[in-house]
């Protein structure tokens, strides 16, 4: 069987504006197609904490010189008691490749088991892969609760 | 006229079952020094077909939600009759299958299988290769312990390196900015369905290729046969080299059910996402020879991120790794010394690095 055209090359501009259309009309129906896919699998944004005060612990809570990882919103963040009694707050996400922190009490530092990153207790990144220092965060009591804020939301 | 007959017939009459076996029967195997290599593709399907079974198995008690697929494991390991059977198995033939499928890769590649008319074949298994990576890093979150979610932490931060679209694809794969139950419930669609379809797809094209052009003949032995067209030897694929590679898939079998009975896979401890990273944590065997050079690259390097600079390098090696069929000349000379000399490097690279690891904890 044979369907071809006999005038096929007789109108090739014909023919052309015929491809042209539906290439153009095929094209356009697959990115509307495509685009609430993509726009599907990306989840929508979920409302974040930022503002607020966060109660990390209380007083008491923590020995000098160890750490304790608490709930920052919906993000592990590092609260750490140093050996002349000052705290430490700061984001418990390492900033090399999102593993979760701790304070070393033999090392006196924050250190991630991952890939062996080392940070200061204020968030200095000092050695190991880490890029970036840790976000570090305020830390106010209130009678004997330990609250923690991002810097700059007094 | 027996059952027998009478089916052939009829199936005869349909389908032209004459043609199909003389189809399968005309197939042949090259013989060989080398041809013990043609079974590793056999083998890698055999582990695959192994992890279907398996896992459409674990599918009847699993349940992918982030409260409750870490006691659902255990209950397949503790109460279901052969539960831990079934569950070990999984595991460790997903390691064993990275492990040949790897293997099947590197003896293409020095053999130079890959040539001019394989192209598409190299390229189909390497797709292939890096879906059972992706099968690999999914079902490892599945049971939800605390390993697993930091193994996730890590790899899928990895591509969230890429400048641009690294922030799309960790959100993707996450499920949002951090990994939660929504990243259980992804992997577990990536793991049951997704690659799964994909890679049948694969495998069926991987096959069709290798059916289309026959086994490869490596260079050395093929320059013999043409000075010695006497001595070229092969075997019928059925039944003959069918079988032999049936004996080698027994003895998996058994290396398989040796391996679920005396070392069943632990289930760990369940994962706590307010919890530090444990000492001593590191992903599995085969992706250990990048993690010991994320954790080695300093913090920077000149102006750029070390971590940024690794994933580039090698997201850049998987590729020209993946692309070096299309720049091999097809005969001897010094771009084809160049070429295995990479395959050495990129082999011992990986072996050095991966022992490394281990000692260096």
């Amino acid at each position: 069987m044979n369907y071809q055209s006999t005038n096929v090359e007789a109108s090739p501009k014909r023919r052309r504006f015929l491809e042209v259309f539906l290439g153009t009309g095929v094209m356009a129906s697959l990115v509307s197609f495509l685009y609430p896919v993509l726009r599907y699998i990306i989840p929508p944004k979920t409302v974040e904490l930022t503002a607020d005060n966060v109660l990390a612990a209380h007083v008491g809570d923590l020995k000098p010189n160890t750490g304790k990882i608490f709930r920052f919103g919906s993000r592990p963040a590092l609260l750490v008691l140093t050996s002349d009694g000052k705290y430490h707050a700061m984001s418990a996400i390492c900033t090399h490749l999102g593993c979760t922190v701790e304070y070393r009490s033999d090392l006196r530092d924050v250190w991630c088991a991952c890939h062996g990153g080392l940070y200061a207790v204020d968030g200095r990144n000092i050695s190991g892969p880490p890029p970036r220092p840790l976000e570090s965060y305020d830390v106010f009591l209130k009678a004997d609760e330990i609250y923690v804020r991002r810097p700059g939301n007094a | 006229m027996g059952i027998a007959d009478g089916l052939r017939q009829w199936l005869d009459e349909r389908f032209g079952w004459h043609e199909i076996r003389a189809f399968i029967e005309h197939k042949t195997v090259p013989l060989h020094r080398y041809s013990y290599w043609y079974f590793l593709g056999g083998m890698t399907l055999f582990l695959f077909v192994i992890q279907v079974l398996t896992g459409i198995l674990l599918l009847l008690y699993y349940r992918p939600s982030a409260n409750e697929a870490y006691e659902s494991v255990q209950y397949i390991m503790t109460q279901v009759r052969f539960g831990w059977l079934i569950r070990s198995i999984h595991s460790w033939s997903a390691n064993l299958m990275v492990f040949t499928a790897a293997a099947h890769m590197f003896s293409v590649f020095f053999l130079k299988s890959y040539r001019k008319p394989r192209e598409l074949t190299w390229l189909s298994g390497m797709l292939l290769l890096f879906l059972v990576l992706g099968f690999g890093f999914s079902g490892y979150l599945l049971p939800w312990n605390t390993l697993s979610v930091f193994a996730t932490k890590v790899g899928t931060d990895i591509p969230g390196q890429i400048p641009v679209i690294g922030k799309w694809i960790l959100v993707f794969l996450r499920g949002g900015e951090d990994v939660t139950g929504a990243t259980l419930t992804r992997f577990f669609g990536f793991h049951v369905a997704v690659l799964p379809g994909i890679a049948t797809l694969m495998i069926g094209l991987h096959l069709l290729l290798v059916q289309r052009f026959g086994m490869s003949v490596p260079p050395g032995v093929e320059e013999e046969w043409k000075t010695k067209p006497l001595e070229q030897r092969e075997m019928r694929f059925f039944p003959n080299f069918l079988l032999r590679e049936l004996m080698a898939w027994y003895v998996a079998l058994a290396v398989l059910g040796g391996l679920a009975a005396l070392k069943p896979w632990e289930l760990g401890t369940k994962a706590d996402l307010f919890a530090s990273a444990p000492p001593g944590i590191r992903p599995e065997w085969y992706f250990m020879f990048m993690f010991q050079t994320l954790r080695m690259l300093p913090a920077k390097v000149g102006f750029i991120d070390g971590e940024l600079l690794g994933v580039l390098c090698f997201g850049a090696a998987f590729l020209v790794w993946t692309l070096l069929p299309f720049f091999d000349p097809g005969r001897p000379g010094r771009l084809q010394r160049l070429i295995t000399g990479i395959g050495f490097f990129a082999l011992a690279y990986v072996a050095v690095m991966t022992m490394y690891a281990y000692v260096a904890k």
